[in-house]
Order: structure tokens, then sequence, then C-alpha cells
């Protein structure tokens, strides 16, 4: 046993606390709004970091060579890009860690961090120390380590990135002057940034203030507002956020003349730490943990309310849905105890596109994504039977998956959705079909209710 | 008048409608990947002679889409196209089922419009039916003509054209019938279409055919007829609906000179991504040829052989060759032919030959190896045979004594291994999912109007070699197509394909990132490195200069002809025939099914002059001696035993279902228990078979899940369709049992959440009770405190201290059930090595017992002489491990533990099971052979799918065997 823990396959750099002021610290693109924020925050708090803007097929190349090829894309690409960029020979070796997040779940992706530093070893930059960021109390022994003020404004920056990417998308499809939306955006980022730079910016009261005024200027954004095909884009975390991983699919979808919406990353970490008291009422756990989840769901509430109050407060922008509201849109459909990958809540995210008129809805994973076999693919005969409008398409990413085949069938499912757009000149939100009969009398019981015990 | 274009992955279609709509102009023809100037020659066609310059026009078709984009043309989705002509022209359809060059599609128009179309991943339809003509050395017709009298139908896997290839090209080296193989083809697209895109959807109604296989092929016709019990509707312009569509649906006017000299325009546009050039000057070539010229073997006449002469033969899967040299190891004679799907004539011909060239040769050993190693060995009674990487091995090393890398890749398979301390150490093989070799080189080159020395040369000096990734056949067929689509010329795109070839080797095949890592002295061989192209992408890539034989081909057959110099003694006489005995060879082939035990394996016979015989397509020894073979230690059989002997016990409250797949394989003594002792008769779905996959393939919601979750719709289908049986437990479990032995103790998300797809997509559970609660048997307090409330959302009356006995007694008998299977492995090892006999631990997850699953490999390591034991009966015996990936599912744990536990045994080694699109594996498989290699032992690796064919998964058992002495 001994002499196996001395294997040096098992042994690793950790990052000390003195890195924090010798290394810096390379992040992975993911969503470059918030990352951008995130950035500025860290920067602020004295880590000297950086996120990756590599792309191209040096990335997806330098991402073959050193990972698994059946493993999945996203893990491909985000090392392909910290690999790519070491390679790049733009930052000094000794004095450069990584940082890449870690969920902890039954999925492969909390894998990741493992991956990274077997790349690392095989590509000859085993000195390199790679830092999990995480909310699950893995690597405890890092020396990097999210206190609960960084947190808080880590948070914050979540927040100011959901509403800035959920207001461009509302508006950018309808703008009078192409760009405003994104101007504004770039404006938003510089202010925050600023604020952030002096310690403000993340204080319950200065969101309040701060999402009043974003929101405020969204709304004075000169737009016309023409019938547009909505999609809305869910799945794979960073497959449907990542314009590298996806393929620029939202810059494809405003080509086409969309309005995009995607639902935002809030949701999903709100998910993660609601999947905690879940799991303790399906298999037991103690109370103690669960009285914790339940502060910690109350303080995302509070802001996100805010954040809902804020934006509809103006004309024209429409705010998104609360998280509790979200939940219950899979109720029935999938339990709740499904909480590996984007489980439940990716159904839970197509069941509440369709109700607010999302019809069309793109759900973009990796190839042979194991968590959306079930909750993806799995789940589309079950969400058409309560919304026969659904129209769906799973559009798979891979290393090798080639652009052509993905926007032909993307092209299928706009061309549906036009008809229909031309059909019901105003797009009025579907409703729920009647439940005049059961619709799932096709298919087996519905999702059992969680028994009382 | 109106012109829709339909541009496919193959062909062009045009239609062109006058004022009323009527049909005036129509055509369909190939455009051999030059899509833009074939568009370009249709339109200035239909504009010269049909309807002048002005006309409302639309494009269509999956090739269609980027040229329309780029020349501003309106494009028209094709699906969409079709659904536009098929409510025009066939009102009353409820399902089009078309088939396109590289799509398949399902187009649902009633009762809730749905449209599906075949994934990336499923790529084999009217391509994947060329590319098995070709390899059945017939014509799509005559395939279709063979293929109306067949008498039987083979399971070929129905998901990739590559699949198929490997179930088939084995079928074809067995003696298999070309009928019963072209027919079990067109059945294998049906289950592809049905299974792939319904996706647990029925095709009932009005069925309308679409498409150029279907219009073409009636045999493909009638097979979807039958498979879905329907006549479906072949109707008038079946070729043309898509077109047809695009012109219903066109409403823009264009000038159609301008559209010609703008798609002109389109094609001079040459951006795409790109490689380095091949060579950069013709001096750099010259060199590169010279220094390969220099491996040659030295040659002789053998008209003027002195002494006797060992013969070697190689029946590989798509070419047959053979070697001559005498006994100091000069070669006299080569032959080097295709293999037109039965390698026995061939080699009878060779034979011939060499008689008839030197009537008084004296043969003193006569060695077989390649696919068809047994059946050339019984059929002419050769002295040996071996196994394939040896015979190579054997060979290479003539050529560098202290080679340390082979890397042989030929028509259909790629065999590259390690070698240390001169015995074969590592062995990749591709598997079936990236066959990227020769005949894929071949395919392509001859879809492009060339044969393959002249389409190889081209790619010599491209400029710009297209950077075409390194996937598998189907994903290059569109990477091709983009990259065409994109301008690359055809000498790019040959430069691309052999780059991508080696690219697939290196990091797909052998998962390399470095040179260093397969060492510095490397041999290359096997026929695709005659290619020049693959060499020296392979050489560049790696940045090393190889070793490339001049018979780089012939390297098996000479391989062979070494091997029985080796082996034969001074003065043997070889058993081989003599030349009056091949005069009057017969060669007869019956196909029978066995009926020995449930694999019920197809069988082919193969009845030679003198009453021998050969026997293939069997997994065990049982049809060749009757019986099954006494004494084996095969735990497989003996954990399936212990799984049977859970039988229904008649109990009180009724039947209750159990599914055999996935976790209920480990977890069926304790929920068969639970329930037993709360009073229901516990029945299970049985065994799998082919025909219940079959019947549960239609609910598949995802094509690309691993098989064994696929086959859980079988199992589901079959419980519900048991009389008396009306509910059904299969529970969603995020965490297994907790063993101790890594930091968590989950299942796999399939594992964990299956259970939610079959509620979602299985419609026969419509009317039963289907219980799938969330269920958590790791924290035994708790499950005993919350099953009771689970329980009466179905059922009355089952009180708390009921389940609690119950519970008790289910965790006692889980626990006896493990406590027998470690017993077991303990008795099998103690045996083996009384009989000193190998052992090796299969490693891989429960349900990988199921014989559907594994296809019989369990028998076939048994048959070859070694003892075979489970990972889970020798994992408890290293403990938990420090690994350096995140251990946290339970299966998956006991894999590490295994690996561990098999590096302190001398005499085991590890076998580990994968199943295809096992995501989880792709972390473990690394893992477990760093483990093992870590202390010297060698990994080896089965992947498994659907596919039955265990050629592959032979040769590397054998080479695995062989390296370890045995």
């Amino acid at each position: 046993m001994s002499e196996i823990q001395t294997s040096p396959r098992l042994s690793y750099p950790k990052f000390t606390k003195e890195m924090r002021l010798t290394h810096k610290i390379l992040i992975p693109q993911m969503l470059p709004i918030h990352f951008a924020l995130i950035e500025k925050l860290l920067l602020q708090e004295g880590y000297d970091v950086e996120v990756l803007t590599n792309d191209g097929p040096s990335v997806v190349q330098t991402g073959l060579k050193y990972v698994h090829n059946d493993t999945c894309y996203p893990a491909l690409l985000v090392i392909g890009q910290m690999i790519d960029a070491l390679n790049s020979g733009k930052y000094d070796l000794d004095h450069t860690a990584l940082m890449i997040t870690q969920t902890g779940g039954g999925c492969r992706a909390s894998n990741y961090i493992h991956l990274l530093r077997k790349a690392l070893k095989k590509a000859g930059y085993g000195q390199v120390p790679v830092v999990s960021l995480n909310f699950s109390g893995l690597e405890r022994d890092s020396g990097f380590q999210l206190s609960l003020p960084l947190i808080q404004k880590v948070l914050g920056a979540v927040f100011y990135g959901a509403m800035l990417m959920l207001l461009s998308n509302q508006t950018r499809p309808y703008e009078d002057r192409r760009g405003d939306a994104d101007r504004l955006v770039k404006y938003w980022v510089e202010m925050l940034s600023d604020q952030f730079a002096t310690g403000h910016g993340c204080s319950k009261k200065e969101m309040a203030r701060n999402f009043d005024a974003i929101a405020k200027t969204f709304s004075q954004l000169h737009v016309t507002r023409t019938p547009r095909v909505k999609v809305g884009i869910v799945g794979e975390i960073y497959i449907k956020y990542s314009p590298l991983g996806n393929n620029q699919l939202e810059r494809f979808l405003a080509n086409e003349g969309c309005e995009v919406n995607v639902p935002g990353l809030l949701g999903f970490i709100l998910y993660c730490v609601a999947n905690g008291p879940a799991t303790i009422d399906l298999y037991g756990g103690s109370k103690a943990a669960k009285a914790v989840y339940g502060l910690v769901m109350n303080y995302f509430a509070k802001r996100e309310q805010m954040m809902i109050d804020a934006i509809s407060k103006y004309p024209g922008l429409t705010p998104p849905p609360k998280f509790s509201s979200t939940m219950q849109c899979s109720e029935g459909i999938i339990g709740r105890g499904a909480k590996m990958g984007e489980g439940w809540m990716l159904t839970a995210e197509m069941m509440e596109l369709e109700q607010h008129g999302f019809d069309n809805i793109i759900c973009a994973q990796p190839f042979g994504c194991l968590p959306n076999h079930i909750c993806g693919k799995g789940m589309m005969n079950r969400i058409r039977a309560v919304y026969p409008e659904a129209n769906i398409v799973a559009i798979d990413y891979d290393p090798s998956a080639t652009r052509v085949n993905q926007e032909n069938r993307i092209k299928l499912m706009l061309s549906v959705a036009r008809e229909r757009l031309a059909h019901s000149a105003n797009s009025a939100p579907s409703s729920r079909t009647e439940w005049v009969q059961d619709p799932y009398a096709a298919f087996a019981s519905a999702a059992p209710a969680a028994a009382e015990v | 008048m109106k012109i829709g274009l339909d541009i496919g992955s193959t062909t062009i279609k045009c239609v062109v409608l006058d004022n009323d709509g009527a049909i005036v102009y129509q055509s369909y023809e190939r455009h051999y990947s030059h899509i833009v100037a074939k568009a370009a020659e249709v339109l200035r066609r239909i504009a010269q002679e049909v309807s002048g310059r002005h006309a409302v026009l639309a494009i269509s078709g999956s090739a269609g889409m980027g040229l329309a984009d780029a020349c501003h043309l309106p494009f028209v989705q094709e699906v969409f196209a079709t659904r536009v002509a098929a409510q025009r022209l066939a009102p009353g359809t409820d399902v089009v089922i078309e088939l396109g060059g590289e799509d398949a599609k399902i187009l649902f128009l009633t009762g809730g419009m749905d449209v599906r179309m075949n994934g990336s991943c499923a790529g084999g339809t009217g391509a994947f039916i060329d590319q098995m003509a070709t390899l059945l050395k017939m014509t799509p017709d005559e395939m279709n003509e063979a293929a109306l009298h067949s008498d039987k139908l083979y399971t070929i896997a129905s998901r990739c054209g590559v699949f198929a290839k490997s179930d088939v090209q084995p079928l074809l080296n067995q003696g298999a019938r070309k009928e019963d193989v072209a027919a079990s083809i067109f059945a294998a697209v049906v289950n592809q279409t049905i299974g792939g895109l319904a996706q647990g959807r029925p095709i009932e109604g009005n069925v309308l055919y679409l498409g150029g296989p279907i219009t073409f092929l009636s045999k493909l016709k009638q097979s979807f007829d039958d498979a879905l019990g329907v006549t479906g509707t072949l109707p008038e312009n079946s070729l043309y609906y898509v077109a047809l569509g695009a012109a219903f649906y066109s409403d823009e006017a264009f000038d159609l000179e301008d559209v010609v000299e703008s798609l002109n325009n389109y094609s001079a546009t040459a951006d795409y991504a790109t490689s380095d050039p091949l060579f950069s000057s013709e001096e750099e070539y010259e060199a590169f040829a010279a220094r390969h010229a220099q491996a040659a073997v030295p040659r002789g006449e053998l008209a003027d052989a002195k002494g006797p002469v060992h013969i070697g033969i190689d029946a590989g899967s798509t070419t047959v060759k053979a070697a001559v040299i005498d006994g100091e190891g000069k070669l006299l004679y080569t032959s080097y032919q295709p293999n037109s799907g039965n390698p026995v004539p061939i080699i009878r011909q060779v034979l011939l030959d060499l008689y008839e060239k030197k009537p008084d040769l004296q043969v003193a050993s006569a060695t077989a190896t390649g696919y068809g190693e047994e059946i050339v060995k019984n059929a002419f009674s050769l002295d040996f045979g071996v196994v394939e990487t040896v015979a190579h091995f054997t060979a290479a090393k003539h050529f560098m004594p202290d080679v340390d890398f082979v890397i042989d890749i030929g028509g259909q398979d790629m065999k590259c291994f390690k070698v240390e301390k001169g015995a074969i150490s590592d062995i990749y093989l591709n598997e079936a999912c990236s066959s990227g070799c020769g005949s894929f080189l071949q395919t392509f080159a001859n879809a492009l109007g060339y044969e393959v020395p002249e389409f190889a040369k081209l790619g010599l000096f491209a400029d710009r070699p297209a950077d075409l990734g390194s996937r598998c056949t189907v994903f290059m067929n569109s990477s091709v197509k983009q990259a065409q689509k994109d301008g690359a010329s055809i000498e790019n795109i040959s430069a691309g394909l052999s780059i991508s070839v080696v690219k697939n080797a290196l990091y797909k095949v052998i998962r390399a990132s470095s040179p260093e890592e397969l060492g510095r002295r490397i041999v290359v061989q096997g026929g695709t490195f005659y290619n020049e192209a693959v060499l020296r992408a392979f050489e560049k890539e790696m940045g090393v200069e190889v070793i490339r034989p001049d018979i780089a081909g012939l390297m098996g057959a000479f391989g062979a002809a070494l091997y029985g110099r080796e082996k034969a003694a001074a003065g043997a006489v070889s058993t081989l025939l003599d030349a009056g005995a091949l005069r009057s060879f017969t060669h007869e082939v019956k196909a029978v099914t066995c009926n020995g035990c449930g694999n019920h394996c197809q069988l082919t016979v193969n009845l030679f002059d003198g009453g021998r015989r050969f026997i293939s397509g069997n997994r065990c020894e049982k049809p060749l001696a009757g019986k099954q073979a006494a004494g084996e230690l095969n735990m497989f059989e003996f954990k399936r035993g212990l799984l049977a002997e859970y039988k229904p016990v008649a109990g009180p409250r009724g039947k209750l279902g159990l599914p055999m797949g996935l976790n209920l394989y480990e977890l069926l003594p304790f929920w068969h228990t639970f329930f037993t002792k709360l009073g229901f008769e516990v029945v299970t779905s049985g065994v799998s078979s082919r025909a219940l996959y079959l019947a549960g393939q239609g609910s598949i919601p995802s094509d690309t899940v691993c098989f064994p979750a696929k086959l859980l719709h079988g199992h589901i289908e079959r419980l519900c369709s048991m009389e008396g049986v009306n509910t059904i437990f299969y529970p969603c479990m995020s965490y297994n049992l907790d063993e101790g032995m890594g930091e968590n103790h989950y299942n796999c998300p399939v594992v964990a959440y299956y259970p939610e797809v079959i509620a979602a997509n299985c419609r026969c559970l419509a009317g039963k009770t289907f219980i799938y609660d969330y269920v958590g048997i790791h924290r035994e307090r708790d499950f005993i405190a919350r099953m009771p409330a689970i329980l009466s959302k179905y059922f009355d009356g089952i009180t708390a201290g009921e389940v609690r006995r119950a519970a008790k007694a289910a965790y006692a008998e889980y626990e006896r059930y493990m406590g027998r299977i470690r017993e077991e492995g303990a008795r099998v090892i103690a045996a083996a090595r009384e009989r000193n006999m190998p052992i090796l631990v299969v490693s891989g997850r429960p349900y990988h017992l199921d014989p559907e699953i594994n296809h019989g490999i369990d028998k076939l390591i048994c048959g070859h002489g070694a003892a075979l034991v489970s990972e889970d009966s020798v994992a408890y015996l290293a403990g938990p491990q420090k690994v350096a990936v995140l251990n946290q599912w339970t299966y998956h744990s006991r894999l590490y533990a295994a690996a561990a536990y098999v590096t302190t045994q001398p005499d085991m080694n590890l076998v580990q099971l994968v199943s295809f699109g096992c995501g989880v594996d792709a972390i473990t498989t690394d893992e477990v052979k760093a483990i093992l290699q870590e202390k010297g032992k060698i990994y080896t690796q089965i992947k498994i799918d659907e596919i039955t064919n265990l050629g592959a998964v032979n040769i590397r058992l054998r080479s695995l065997l062989a390296a370890i002495g045995r």
C-alpha cells in the first residue's frame, strides 16, 4: 500500500499559499460575460488571473493529443485550451497555475481535474499546479480557498453575468442600431469592474441599485419588436454556453434572425445546492446539513427576487423565471433525485421554455454525454406528451462532428418554427395542454411523487 | 417556371415545374463531390433547354446548405421540403421514411408532427449499402438480386457502417452465402432506421418510402415492410420529393446566368483548415524514397530453390497473402491478392501455382495466420497456425532485431504493439469504431473516382492538405464533404485523408502523444504503408524515421513462414496437401444454427474432400467436441448459475417483475429476497437474446447510449408480455452499496437513472404499475425507514415490521451471494494453480455476465485454456486504492482494486471488458492500464457492443497468452 502511495503516477504539485503571490492562474473560457467579471474580481483579490481566449483548431488538436478521445468533448476542449496556452510560450511555466471547476457529482465531469493533471504530465508540464474551484469541499489542502466574502463576490458577478446575458439576448435581435445591446453589455462589464476594483458592487444594496440601473438602460435601448423565431438553448453546461464548444451557436442563431434564450448559470448553481436537501430527503442524512442548504437557498432567493423586481419594473423586458418555479416544471416528468450532470434541471429548463413560449429548443450536448441520455434525449417523449408543439432538436458536439451536419439539423428545427410563426402572427405563449385526458396515458405512470416518510 | 434543386451527399436531383405545377423536366445524377460545378452545370442546362434565363429557384439537400448561403440563394431544409411535397402529392400519409446517400429520416405527419434525422454517428444508409456492396464485390443492384434469394439472416450490427463491416467480413471469410449476407445487410439498415430514429414512436398507418436506396432496391423496401408489418407506398417520383418540395416552396425569381456566375465564383474560394504539406520539395521526396528503398529482403527464384521451403499464408480480411522462403530466409515467391470474400479458392490456386512452378517442391512447413487462419489450416492441412501479432512481430524482427514498436495497418484492421525484452508487451488493435485503414482510403478513392495508388500519389505534393480530423469513416464522409465545399482540391483531400489515417492510428488507437512513448525503433508495415503519403505523414507526425520493409504488405505471410521455419524440426515434411490432393479438392458450405445452448450460435460448416471439416461461428467447443468441455474454470458461468437459482416462489401478493439488466445483474439476490419475503412471486425477464433486443429497440431514445442500457428496453418488453405480471420494479439509485473502496459509491449516471428513461419511453408499460422510485440501499436504516412509505403508494397493508424483516433478509442474502462469489474465486484460483493454468481476471461490470452483451467471450477465454476469474471475486483482496482519478463509482472502484491485486500475482493477468459508448470507461481504462503497466503487467482491453464478431477479441486474447508464454 505505502509503495503504491509513493508512485509518481499519484503525485502532483499542490497549489500552495505562497503561489498566490508568485503564480499567474489561467482560467478556461466558458461564459464570456460572467468570466470577464469574475476575472476582475479575482484580480482585485490579489490573484493574478487570466481568462484564456485562445481558440481555433489547435485547441481541439491539443485536446485530442492529451485526453482520452472517448472522454467528453468539454474535457477535451478545456484541457486542450489550457495546454495550448502553455504551449504558446506566453507564460512563465514555473510561475503559472491552472484553474478548473469541479462539481463533485456522479458525472464523469468531476474527473476533469484529474484528467488535466494526467494531461499536464504527458505534455511535460508536470510542474504546473492545478487549482480546483468548487463549492463541495474537494481538495481542501489547496492554497486557493474560497473565503465566504469572496464566494459572495463571485456569486455577485454570476448574478450580474446572468442579468446582462438575459437582457442582451432579449434586446439584441430587435435593436434599431446594430451592436447597441453588445455595447451596453461592454459598458456594464467595465462599469462593474470599476466598482469591483474599489471593493464595491457586491453588497446587497449595491446589487439592488445596479440591477435597477442595468434594467433601466436596457429598457431604454431603441428597439422595434417584429415577430421572430424564439429559440431556447439548454444542455450540458459547457457546451451550451461556450462558443468554442458549440461552434458559435448563438451567433449562428442570431444570423438566422432568432431571439435566443439561454437559461442562466445561476439556475445550475441553485440546482447543485437544491440537490443537497433532496438527497437527504430521499436517502436520509443530517437535519443540520439540510438547514444550511436552506440558508443558502434563501440567500439566493432574495437576490434573485431583487433582480426580478428590477427587470419587472421596465416595460419590454421579461424577468427570468424564479428558480423555485423552474423546479416545479419537472414535476411529474422526471424525479428530483436525478442529480448527476445537469440532471432534472435540464428537463425542467425545457419544460419551462415551452411554458414561456419558447417552443423551439436546442438541446446541446457532448457526444455520448451520460446524464443527457437520461435527462435530455430520454425525456423528450414526455415533454412532447405535455407540449405537443414542442420543437426540440438534440445536437451532439464532438471533435469531428461537422458544423454542416449540426447546422442542417438546426435549420430543420428553424423551418418548422418559421412556418408556425407565419401561421400564428402573434406568438402567444402556448398553453399547457388541457388535462382532459392523462397525457401520460401513452407511457407508464408519471414520475412518482416522493414518498412521505 | 419553378426549379427545385436537391443537392444530396452523393447525388444531385433537379425538377422543373411549369406554371401549373406539372413536372416538365427532371434529372438525377451522381455528383462525385464536384458539388458546385455540377450544380452550375445543371442550372446552365436548364436555362438553355428548359426554362430560359429567368426562373423561380430554391435549393435543398444536405450538401446544398453552404452553397445556398454563400450564393445568397433561398435554402429549404430537406426534411421540411419532403414534408411540403408529401402533403401536396400524397395526402393521407402518416409516416414518411426517406433514405438518402448518407442520411436517414423519418417524418411523422399525423398525430403531432415530428421529424427525425439520423445522428452524426449513425451514418449507414445509401453510402453504407454501397460500401457493403463493394465488400461483396457486387453492384447494389446485384446485391438486391442476391438478397431476394436468401434463406436465413445473420446478425449484423446496425449502428454504423464500420461496425457492420466488421460483422460482414468474417461472415464472408467463413464462407457464408452472399445471398444471406446481402439480405442481412438490408435487415440491418432497416433495424438502424427503426431503432435509431423512431425513438419510441410507433410507425403505423400509411407509410411512404422515398429516396434512392428504397427506390432502386426492392428487397430493401420489402425488408421495411416486413419489419414494420405494413405495406408502404413507393410513390411516383420517389427520388424527387425533396427537389419537388423545394420547387413548391420557392417564391423568389432569379436570373439563372447570374446564379451560375456566382456559383463559379464561389468555387474559387478556398478556405478550410489545413495541415503542413507532406513534402516541401522534389529533393526531399527523392531522399525519402531512397532511404526506404534500403529496407529490402534478399530474394531468390523458386525454380532454383535448393532444399525444402517454408510457406506462410496470411488470409487477411481484405487480401490473401502468401510468401515462400528457403532455409536461409531468402524470399522465393510471393502472392498478394484481394480476398473476394472467400480465401479458400484463392489459396488453392496459389498452392497449385507453386507446384506448377516447381513440380518437385519440398515443403518443410506451412503456416497460416490472419482472420482466415483456421479455415485455411483445416482446408489444406497446414502444419501451424500463428496469431497475427506474433507473425508480424517475427517478420519485423527480421528487419530490425531490436525493434521496439511495430505498427501494421492493413485493409480492415490495425495492429500495433510494443516490444519489451524481446516479447510483445502491449497490444493496440483498432476498435470496431475506428477502422480508418486501407479499405477506408479505398472507399474514398473509389468514391472520388480514382484507384488507390493513383489517388495516394495525388496527395504527395499537395500544397495545403485538408485537416479532416481523426474519427471514423462515417464522420470522415462529412468532413470530406465540408472540405470540398470549402474548395479543397482532390490533391489536398487525398493528402488530408492519408494524414487522418495516421492521426487515427496514433491518437485513437495507440493514444500516443509523443514518439518517445512508442520508442525510437519503429517498423511500419501492412499494405497501407505502401502508400507513400501515409508513410510520410506518419514520419512527420511522430518526428521519427521508421523502417518500412519492401514487403510491407506481406509481413504477415513472411512472418508466418519464418515462424514455421523456427518451429519445424530438421528434416520435417509438411502435412500440406500435395498437388494431386489440391486438384481433387472440394469445398462445400452449410449454414446451421447450433442448439447446444442459449447462445444459438449461427454456425458455418465448411466441408472439404476427404472428410475434413471446419466449423466457424461457434463460441465454445461444444459443436466441435459434441459436448461441453469438462473442467472449465469459468466464473462467469458460475455467477450466471448463482443468479439462476433465484426462482419465483408463489406468494399471496402476486407476481412482481424484475428486468435482468444493468445493476439488477448484481442486486437480484437482494431484491428477489426482499420481495419474496414480502409475499410477492418474483419473476425476472430472464436471459437476453437478439430477439429480445430487437423487440425493445423501437423505444430507445438515445442511439448513442451503451448497449447494456439499450438491452433493458427488451427486458421491459418481455416482462410486460408475461402472463400475470402487472407490477414491475426497477428503482432509480444514485448510490450503490458502499464497499469502502473509493471516495464515494455512486452508480454511473446511466445505471442510476435508466429507470427514468424506461418510464418515459416504454409504451408497453401502459396499464402496468411501474415502480421506479428513488431508493437508497447504501444506508440500511434509512432504507428500512423509507421503504414502507414508498411501497404504500402501490400496495396496501405492508407493515413497517414486514419491511424490516424483509430488508434484513435481503441484506443478508446479498452478503451471502457476494461471499459465494469470493469463495468461488478462491477455489478457481487454487484449481488453476494446481493445473498450472494461466489466470485471467476479467474485469467489467456485473452486467457483462449477460451472454448477449459479452457474446461468449468468457467461453472463448476458457477455450484457450485459461481460468476465468471475475473482478468482484478478487477486488476485496487488494482493498481500497489510491488512484490518480476520482474514485467514486462502486463498480469502477473494483476495477482499480482488481488491477492492483493482479500486479501482486505473477500468474494472473487482467482483461478489461468495456462497453462501447461507456463514458466512464474513458477514465477507468487509462487508469487500470497505468496501474498494471507500472508493475510491468500487460493491459488487455476488449470493447464490446452489439457486434458479435469475436475475431479481434481472439487476436487480443491469443496475443496476450502468447506474450505471457502460453
